[in-house]
């Protein structure tokens, strides 16, 4: 198994009452894996997502159970053991591509950066081919220019595509896609979608895709886990779930996707 | 560059309208160079005769742009009071006035840079609270009281320079500067303080941002993030309020100079605006002016490299 996640509890403690987001959760990703989170807002998805990642703050946070991650222990590691993994084997992109660059630095510099701080001794030239190589692979066209340009010069669904290629410039064994089409309209959506499966296929990489809409989980995904209210509510394969929902929460997500015959 | 023009031009305009402003209100202000000249008790024909023989009669718009075009080539009148060329007299003056100013920028950068962004990485820690609480005694108190205080504790109480004993950088310069750096940092003390408040809140609120989460996660560790992400974006605000300030100082050296006995620009200009000796007080408002504007102008300029964003439809 590339992830095992066993009994994870996250817990926040900067309010007066403590607040748990995620519940004794256990689940595991296969290498080549794509797996499917959903669950609707504050459902506990993304803090799972940001605890694998190394992502939680540091302050007010109680951690409990384990993250292994090809047999290390992520959750309880060091910062200085998580910075090895980070961008390295874990690429991670985000909810918001319009602001998940930095607006004062060039396309090019951002997505070499995790090559900078885990290959350094790679040369300018092999960093700069490799960054390009990125930028065409997700697909974006004129990559030598786009290399060049800064964020604001880019779409949202450009900028998106930036992101993945910077997460998976150090060709990492994992992706986790934190609801990386919401903020993108719908012909958009789904062009990250099949990127991402492509990318799947050709570089064996894992996708943990993290997502409210189960019409998108349900086109990419190979595995599902429903969660609601911090609780892992059921898990199985993609058909399993779509045809045959054990829980009724489950059932609701599924009713709740918008269908044409519903609607006429 | 299409930038940088429009910009320029943008100066050139304020710097223009600033000028007629200025004579216009030097215009309306009764009084003129024949009346200094003659007194106020004189006959009225010779008054009158004088002011013909000197031009002063001639329309408001031909004066402006007669006495615009010697300002430009450097000859910016005649004081009433010394009859010296305004131009002497502010030339010998200006080095220690723009000295002075620098000086304090110089100390306001190097003091507040890597204090504001200590405390903002140790934002919540003792000594960013020490540092907070020192912050808002500084900004509360005037400069020109700053400056009492200094020459009090380091003048008289640990005897580090002469209070009053003023030396001429052209006579002895470690001495004009070991005079020099006390007011210096009577001027620099509040702007250090505003600065570094500015600074921490800036760059606090950036690592709030989602780019810095990117960074994180791309195994960034908390000082690559500071240096290669947050700082940049930080300093634009920080960048405009030190545009500002460098005015500032330039101009707040006027009292300064007054509770440190330095013959600046600011004593002429006091005793011009006493003595009602027009042609130098509004040389030194148009210079006052001009550098703000040009200074203004740098930061933009300056924008424009740090912030790609400003420069849409550069290229």
């Amino acid at each position: 198994m590339l992830l095992e996640i066993k009994d994870l509890s996250i817990e926040f403690h900067d309010h007066d009452v403590p607040e748990r987001v995620v519940h004794d959760v256990s689940f595991s990703l296969a290498e080549g894996e794509i797996l499917g989170i959903v669950g609707e807002s504050g459902s506990g998805k993304s803090m799972t997502a940001m605890a694998i990642a190394g992502l939680l703050k540091r302050h007010d946070v109680e951690k409990k159970g384990t993250i292994l991650f090809e047999g290390t222990e992520l959750l309880h590691a060091s910062r200085a053991q998580l910075r090895k993994v980070q961008g390295n084997d874990i690429g991670i992109i985000f909810q918001e591509p319009m602001t998940s660059l930095n607006p004062v630095k060039r396309i090019g510099w951002q997505v070499e950066e995790s090559l900078r701080i885990h290959r350094p001794d790679m040369s300018k030239e092999e960093r700069r081919h490799r960054a390009i190589t990125a930028l065409s692979d997700v697909e974006l066209p004129n990559p030598e220019q786009v290399y060049k340009k800064y964020p604001h010069e880019l779409s949202g669904g450009m900028r998106q595509r930036v992101m993945i290629a910077s997460a998976m410039i150090c060709e990492p064994k994992l992706l986790i896609a934190d609801e990386p089409t919401t903020a993108l309209d719908v012909t958009i959506q789904l062009q990250i979608v099949k990127l991402l499966q492509r990318l799947n296929k050709e570089k064996k990489m894992a996708v943990l895709f993290i997502s409210h809409d189960l019409s998108l989980v349900k086109r990419l995904c190979d595995r599902i886990i429903v969660m609601h209210n911090g609780d892992l509510v059921e898990q199985g394969s993609a058909q399993e779930i779509f045809e045959n929902p054990k829980e009724c929460y489950t059932k609701e997500l599924i009713d709740a996707i918008p269908r044409l015959e519903k609607l006429v | 560059m299409k930038y940088g023009l429009k910009k320029f031009v943008t100066m050139l305009i304020t710097i223009l309208c600033i000028s007629f402003l200025v004579y216009l209100a030097f215009d309306v202000i009764p009084g003129d160079a024949a009346l200094a000249a003659l007194g106020t008790d004189v006959e009225p024909e010779r008054l009158a005769a004088l002011r013909e023989e000197m031009g002063l009669n001639r329309p408001f718009l031909e004066r402006y742009f007669d006495w615009l075009l010697s300002f430009v080539t450097g000859d910016f009148g005649t004081s009433y009071k010394y009859n010296l060329p305004v131009a002497d007299m502010i030339v010998s003056k200006l080095p220690v006035t723009v000295i002075m100013a620098l000086i304090s920028f110089i100390i306001m950068t190097a003091v507040s840079l890597p204090v504001g962004i200590y405390t903002a990485k140790h934002s919540g820690g003792r000594i960013d609270r020490v540092i907070t609480v020192v912050n808002q005694i500084m900004m509360s108190v005037p400069h020109f009281f700053m400056g009492i205080i200094i020459t009090y504790v380091f003048g008289m109480v640990f005897k580090l320079f002469t209070p009053g004993g003023f030396v001429s950088y052209e006579t002895d310069i470690a001495g004009f500067l070991s005079y020099i750096i006390f007011p210096c940092i009577a001027i620099a003390l509040p702007k250090i303080a505003m600065s570094v408040k500015l600074l921490r809140g800036s760059c606090v609120g950036e690592a709030k941002k989602d780019y810095v989460r990117t960074a994180y996660s791309k195994g960034n560790n908390t000082n690559k993030v500071l240096y290669r992400h947050v700082l940049k974006n930080a300093m634009i605000p920080v960048i405009t309020l030190w545009g500002m300030m460098l005015a500032d100082m330039l101009v707040g050296s006027i009292v300064i100079e007054q509770v440190f006995n330095i013959p600046g620009i600011g004593r002429i200009l006091l005793t011009s605006i006493s003595y009602r000796d027009y042609p130098v007080v509004e040389a030194i408002i148009v210079l006052i002016a001009f550098v703000v504007v040009v200074t203004n102008f740098c930061v933009d300029i300056i924008y424009g490299i740090i912030d790609p964003r400003i420069n849409v439809g550069a290229e």
